[in-house]
């Protein structure tokens, strides 16, 4: 970007056959993906899924092993940190403790020389409503604040791409939903691209056009929230946002326009369109609040699941739903979500219950099911155990 | 009724241990006064003439404005290069690291006489004419070790991100080290700088090996007391003294403020 000028408007984001190797483990194995300009995008994972290492890649502040990183059809990959049109709001917000809030807004500006730079930053912490804290230091204000102060240093320089680091995840619940909200106004109001990485997924869900799940360096699936959700290609995918009931089973039967798959004896149905394979043992699943409970069997009817009879191992109630943990035998444990319509639990712990669900509701994985975690955990131990072993080599090295 | 052994014997012995510290520094100040003829040993009487007329006697000016010398022109060869190895220590892995950090740890851990006495053989064997050079040397020498100590402890509490937020937001390598490395390591250098003088200014055995007949205070000192210390050495040892303890009630009474400050801003 040429120095006292502002991109005109947010530019699209490329990155080419990106590959991250660290000594000990790999990042990010064969990275592509394109963001298009103006867009909320949120690249979705575990810690340690390579999402932290992307945005790093693409700010600048670490080196590719090989693949390319163009902004705006431009080829930035060896341009140096300080030359790109990109900032970033990091985790930590790095406000620099030792000047105030106007001096840390108007740092960018007056780096490149801009005209009116302290005018500019006072207009930037408007937007943020902060411009009456802009004399006070940044160990001075409260920590939505601060974040509010690092979106404006980075905002005020109209970036063609703005990148955020899991900025809200040091706030508490209430002021994050709050903050969520503006950045969604910001982004309209300055029509920047937007690259957001969390392991949050409502937050990605809530404020992202496009969400991409990363693991293990990765993208598994890419999609608008809603499409991730309901219809969620693997098993990590599944699980990882929201939650799923997964089931393993060969598929009998493919007639019309659904496949049967035998679950433990069980004829499930699901549509072939939201199946990813129509052969051989495949895992499909249903998601929690699809699920209806039933304390009778209930009756068999075209275009409905049933599973059952179970027993109900857990009820815990939390507010606008309840959560009923049922054993079904030779399938195991059934997540189900019910809708608080009335008072207490409609099922008792214990008692003998059923569940079933709409056909179109069901969806069908493309992994192999051997590979198929029934839940899995926030971070996986592979990814630990790596990260352990660079640590450990690191000070060996250093010793 | 119970013996409290606590209740007087605490405060009586911190009493002992306080007039056991502060009785060298009271004697000095007080023979400040002495109108001393040849020997500043036994009180003959009150005046200030010690104090007004601080020069007279015979090399104490000259030997304390040369302990200033080294120690400024020590203390800033030590700080900068001190500064310098600390941010190359903490934040950048090389061959040969640890073995520096290890070796920076020596000149702290060997005891000053031999530090001197290896010194001073250094310089003859080089054919090095000791002097002020010789003596100012020396001090960078020891300064060095603890200067980067210190800086060091304040890099490592930096926090990485605040150096890339300056890159990212269009800062070059020089403006982030200028305009946020360094300002955000300042306390710590001058810390390290604050030390490195003090500890210059009254080192004795390492200067005596090499200072080849240039006086410093601390030497003149010794030298003097040797055929009667002269008052002046006491007004000028008491007013040091006293500077020390003006400089550290005013830091503390303006951090305090700040601190009073910041709590009502906030």
């Amino acid at each position: 970007m040429a120095a006292g000028a502002f991109a005109e408007a947010g530019a699209d984001l490329e990155l080419v056959g990106l590959h991250k190797r660290f000594p000990g483990f790999t990042a990010i194995e064969d990275l592509d993906l394109t963001i298009p300009a103006g867009s909320f995008f949120a690249l979705l994972g575990p810690s340690g899924c390579g999402k932290t290492t992307t945005l790093r890649l693409v700010a600048g502040l670490e080196q590719p092993t090989s693949g390319r990183i163009l902004i705006g059809g431009k080829d930035v990959t060896s341009v140096k940190s300080f030359k790109r049109p990109v900032n970033t709001v990091f985790q930590s917000y790095a406000l620099f403790p030792h000047m105030t809030v106007l001096e840390n807004v108007s740092f960018g500006l007056k780096r490149r020389g801009i005209a009116d730079a302290t005018g500019k930053a006072h207009e930037a912490l408007r937007l943020v409503e902060l411009d009456h804290l802009s004399a006070r230091k940044p160990q001075q204000l409260s920590g939505g604040q601060q974040q509010r102060v690092a979106l404006a240093r980075a905002v005020v320089n109209r970036p063609a791409l703005l990148l955020l680091d899991e900025p809200l995840g040091a706030l508490d619940l209430k002021l994050r939903r709050q903050m969520q909200l503006e950045l969604k106004a910001i982004q309209n109001e300055v029509g920047l691209t937007f690259l957001h990485v969390t392991h949050d997924q409502e937050e990605a869900m809530t404020m992202a056009d496009t969400v991409a799940v990363m693991n293990k360096g990765q993208i598994e699936q890419m999609g608008a929230p809603e499409e991730l959700y309901e219809l969620p290609k693997t098993a990590f995918v599944a699980n990882f946002l929201g939650q799923s009931n997964l089931f393993t089973g060969d598929v009998t039967n493919s007639k019309g326009d659904s496949i049967v798959v035998d679950i433990a004896g069980v004829k499930i149905e699901v549509p072939k369109d939201r199946a990813q394979r129509h052969t051989g043992e495949i895992t499909i699943g249903v998601r929690p609040e699809k699920l209806m409970l039933h304390t009778e069997a209930p009756k068999k009817a075209p275009g409905v699941n049933i599973l059952g009879p179970g027993r109900v191992t857990d009820v815990s109630f939390s507010g606008v739903s309840t959560q009923y943990q049922i054993a079904v035998p030779g399938i195991g444990l059934i997540t189900v979500f019910a809708q608080n319509m009335v008072f207490g639990p409609v099922v008792n712990l214990g008692a003998e219950a059923w569940v079933s669900w709409t056909v179109d509701h069901g969806f069908g994985l493309l992994d192999e099911p051997e590979h198929t975690p029934k839940f899995s955990a926030d971070t996986d131990t592979a990814t630990i155990a790596l990260q352990t072993r660079h640590e450990l080599l690191a000070e060996i090295e250093e010793a | 009724m119970r013996f409290s052994l606590g209740k007087w014997l605490l405060p009586l012995y911190s009493a002992l241990a306080l007039i056991f510290l502060l009785t060298p520094i009271v004697y000095t100040f007080v023979f400040s006064f002495n109108d001393s003829v040849k020997s500043n040993i036994v009180w003959v009487g009150f005046t200030l003439d010690n104090w007004t007329n601080v020069c007279d006697a015979q090399g104490v000016c000259a030997a304390f404005g040369t302990s200033i010398l080294v120690g400024v022109v020590a203390t800033l060869i030590a700080t900068v290069l001190g500064t310098l190895l600390a941010i190359a220590l903490a934040r950048y892995r090389f061959r040969g690291r640890s073995v520096i950090s290890l070796l920076l740890f020596l000149p702290m851990a060997t005891p000053e006489v031999v530090l001197g006495a290896g010194l001073a053989a250094q310089f003859l064997t080089a054919g090095v004419p000791k002097g002020l050079g010789t003596i100012i040397i020396a001090h960078a020498l020891f300064c060095l070790s603890f200067v980067v100590v210190t800086v060091k402890a304040r890099v490592a509490s930096l926090d990485p991100a605040l150096e890339e937020a300056g890159r990212d937001l269009y800062g070059s390598a020089f403006q982030v080290f200028t305009r946020i490395t360094l300002p955000l390591l300042m306390p710590g250098i001058i810390a390290a700088a604050l030390l490195s003088f003090a500890l210059s200014f009254d080192d004795f055995i390492i200067t005596r090996f090499n200072n080849g007949g240039v006086e410093t205070f601390p030497v003149f000192v010794y030298t003097a007391a040797a055929r009667g210390m002269p008052p002046e050495a006491n007004v000028i040892a008491s007013a040091v003294f006293i500077l020390a303890l003006v400089i550290v009630v005013v830091a503390q009474t303006t951090s305090a403020a700040r601190r009073k400050r910041l709590a009502r801003a906030q």
